[in-house]
């Protein structure tokens, strides 16, 4: 048995993603390869042989890998199958975009978002979190795209040998153009340890200058739900939910968000939920440990003025 | 060009799906079923580009139930010119439905398949990326934006990041997001129209699919309930419980 890990990371560094699906990987046994496949990526391939359990790592360089692109991912990654068992990579967009173009050329059913693995059954939540499907596979090869909150980081501590190696990549068909990446200097959502997210009761984009004073103060990632996201508040990569990212910091806090069901599966796995709402109502109110109701607008202020006096 | 949208029906997003007592699913028994929103987006996008003069014609299909029908009624409504209705009564997994899809599209020699990035029942998100590998097609996945031009089409995706635009050679798969656009209510003169236009009837034997299952499910549960918590009285008290109680700051 053995699996084939993809590698989170921008050519520059490893993203904490990766040892988490190595951790995934391990509860499904065997030996555990890592794929590095970038462009200038030698670093990140590097980093990858110090993750604690590691057998191998696989570093490929193409131009076409530069972008990690699903056409050149699908080639790369098909032609590395045959000493595999298993292919896993965290659900982040990149990986999200070709897992399925492996899985289809493999022809295998992939499992994706897995939240647990327990003699070979994977958990993975369905209908937005509302029901938990427990599954197991008949296909040869197992494709598996992993939420990555759901497991803790592996240790470092391995010195897996880097191995080298070549790929083919033919017409893709596809093209990079450009890319217009959110810059921040608070820690990404997923692996943050407080998140604290805004929603239409922000009421505007620069009202969400509230929100991001008190993350910094905190050193929290700033959210937001759908509908702060579609009135053009903050970016697309801010949304959390069903369709969004899943996050589970130790505290969340919800700021004039109703708590859809969408919005919940995102953020319901959360260690401590605080949420501030003017509606009593809020459904968001049947999910946190502490719910304040009352105006955002008085309320952020004094939030921020009450951490200045316990220190942060 | 001809477009092919694949459209799921789906129990509706308003409604919370309720785990069978006997943990062999979700009960669709007697609830709100509709187009899969993203889906939804999908139809959107290729009625407008009819509108707009690039698609020639655009053709709605789902795998599904009898009721599916409806769903594609709807994509009718909205302004797509007729349906393909692949009728089965199994819930069939991605990759059976991507493999029925890949006949359907070289049947129709569609160019461009607009679809969900996602269905919200199964929460899969495997579909639009296995057609593409299937018929050896680039994929947008996400979309934000999609501008056609001249053999080609460029989409603007919403990734982790931020945002990222790349241009894809046609024939090719486009997967949607949320913002690529706001679907138009079917006005009640074109679901009367609606009523008139072709679907054609087809079954996964026709396409010489094999949809036996690969994934067993051994059992589907409710998630883990949390405790209620409660409400407090003011700021103070909340960071005071947030950091003495909980223990989170
Ligand atoms: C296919 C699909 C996918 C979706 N995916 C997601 C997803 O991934 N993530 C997501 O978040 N949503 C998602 N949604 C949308 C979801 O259904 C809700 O529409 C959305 O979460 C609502 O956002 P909101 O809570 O900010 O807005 P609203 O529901 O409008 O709630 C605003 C809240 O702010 C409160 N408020 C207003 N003013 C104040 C004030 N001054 N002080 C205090 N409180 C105030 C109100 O009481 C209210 O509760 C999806 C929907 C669909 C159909
Ligand atoms: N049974 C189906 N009939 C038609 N289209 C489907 C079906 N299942 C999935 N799709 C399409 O594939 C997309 C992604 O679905 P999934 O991979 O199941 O999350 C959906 O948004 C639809 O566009």
């Amino acid at each position: 048995m053995a699996t084939l890990v993809v590698a989170e990371h921008n050519n520059a560094s490893l993203a904490d993603a990766t040892a988490k699906t190595v951790t995934a990987a391990k509860a499904l046994g065997g030996d555990i390869d890592i794929l590095v496949a970038g462009k200038g990526a030698a670093a990140a391939a590097e980093a990858a042989g110090r993750i604690d359990g590691v057998r191998a790592v696989i570093h490929i360089e193409h131009d076409l890998l530069d972008k990690q692109m699903p056409e050149a991912m699908e080639a790369t990654l098909v032609a590395l199958m045959d000493g595999y068992d298993a292919l896993m990579a965290p659900d982040t967009t990149t990986h999200k975009a070709y897992m399925p173009r492996v899985a289809a050329k493999l022809d295998t059913q992939q499992i994706s978002s897995v939240t647990g693995i327990e003699d070979g059954t994977f958990e993975r939540p369905i209908y937005a979190g509302n029901a938990v499907a427990y599954v197991t596979s008949d296909d040869p090869k197992k494709v598996v795209t992993v939420r990555t909150t759901a497991f803790a980081a592996a240790g470092e501590g391995g010195s897996a040998s880097v191995e080298t190696k070549a790929t083919e990549i033919g017409d893709m068909g596809s093209e990079f153009v450009s890319e217009e990446l959110t810059k921040s200097d608070r820690p990404e959502l997923t692996g943050a340890k407080i998140v604290i997210s805004g929603g239409r009761g922000m009421g505007s984009g620069e009202n969400f200058s509230m929100i991001e004073s008190i993350a910094d103060k905190l050193g929290a990632a700033v959210g937001a739900s759908r509908a702060a996201v579609d009135a053009g508040y903050v970016p697309n990569d801010y949304q959390v939910g069903q369709t969004g990212k899943a996050v589970a910091p130790e505290l969340y806090i919800a700021v004039g968000i109703s708590g859809a069901i969408q919005h919940l599966a995102g953020m319901k796995d959360s260690k401590v939920i605080a949420a501030i709402n003017k509606d009593e109502e809020a459904p968001i109110f049947q999910v946190a440990d502490y719910g304040l109701v009352a105006d955002l607008f008085k309320a952020l202020p004094e939030l921020e003025a009450e951490l200045e006096k316990v220190g942060y | 060009m001809k477009v092919l949208v694949p459209v799921k029906r789906v129990l509706d997003y308003n409604v919370k799906a309720r785990v069978k007592p006997d943990q062999s699913g979700v009960d669709l028994s007697n609830v709100k079923m509709s187009m899969n929103p993203f889906d939804e987006i999908a139809v959107e996008e290729a009625v407008r580009l009819q509108e707009g003069g690039t698609a020639t014609e655009t053709i709605a299909v789902s795998i599904g139930p009898a009721k599916a029908q409806e769903t594609i009624r709807t994509a009718l409504a909205m302004g797509m010119d007729r349906g393909v209705h692949v009728t089965t009564d199994e819930d069939l997994e991605p990759l059976a439905v991507a493999k029925i899809l890949k006949s359907v599209a070289e049947a129709e020699g569609a160019e461009l398949i607009l679809m969900g990035k996602q269905a919200i029942d199964n929460d899969y998100g495997a579909t639009g990326g296995m057609l593409a590998a299937l018929l050896d097609w680039p994929i947008g996945q996400y979309a934000n934006t999609v501008s056609p031009g001249e053999g080609s089409v460029e989409v603007k995706r919403e990734i982790d990041g931020g945002l990222q635009t790349v241009n894809l050679k046609l024939p090719a798969v486009v997967t949607t997001d949320l913002r690529l656009n706001e679907p138009r209510y079917a006005s009640l003169p074109n679901i009367m129209k609606a009523k008139r236009k072709p679907i054609e009837a087809k079954t996964p034997d026709d396409f010489g699919v094999d949809t036996t299952p690969r994934l067993t499910v051994v059992k589907v549960t409710e998630p883990k309930a949390r405790e209620a918590g409660i409400k407090v009285d003011d700021v103070a008290t909340l960071v005071d419980k947030l950091k003495n109680e909980a223990g989170v700051l």
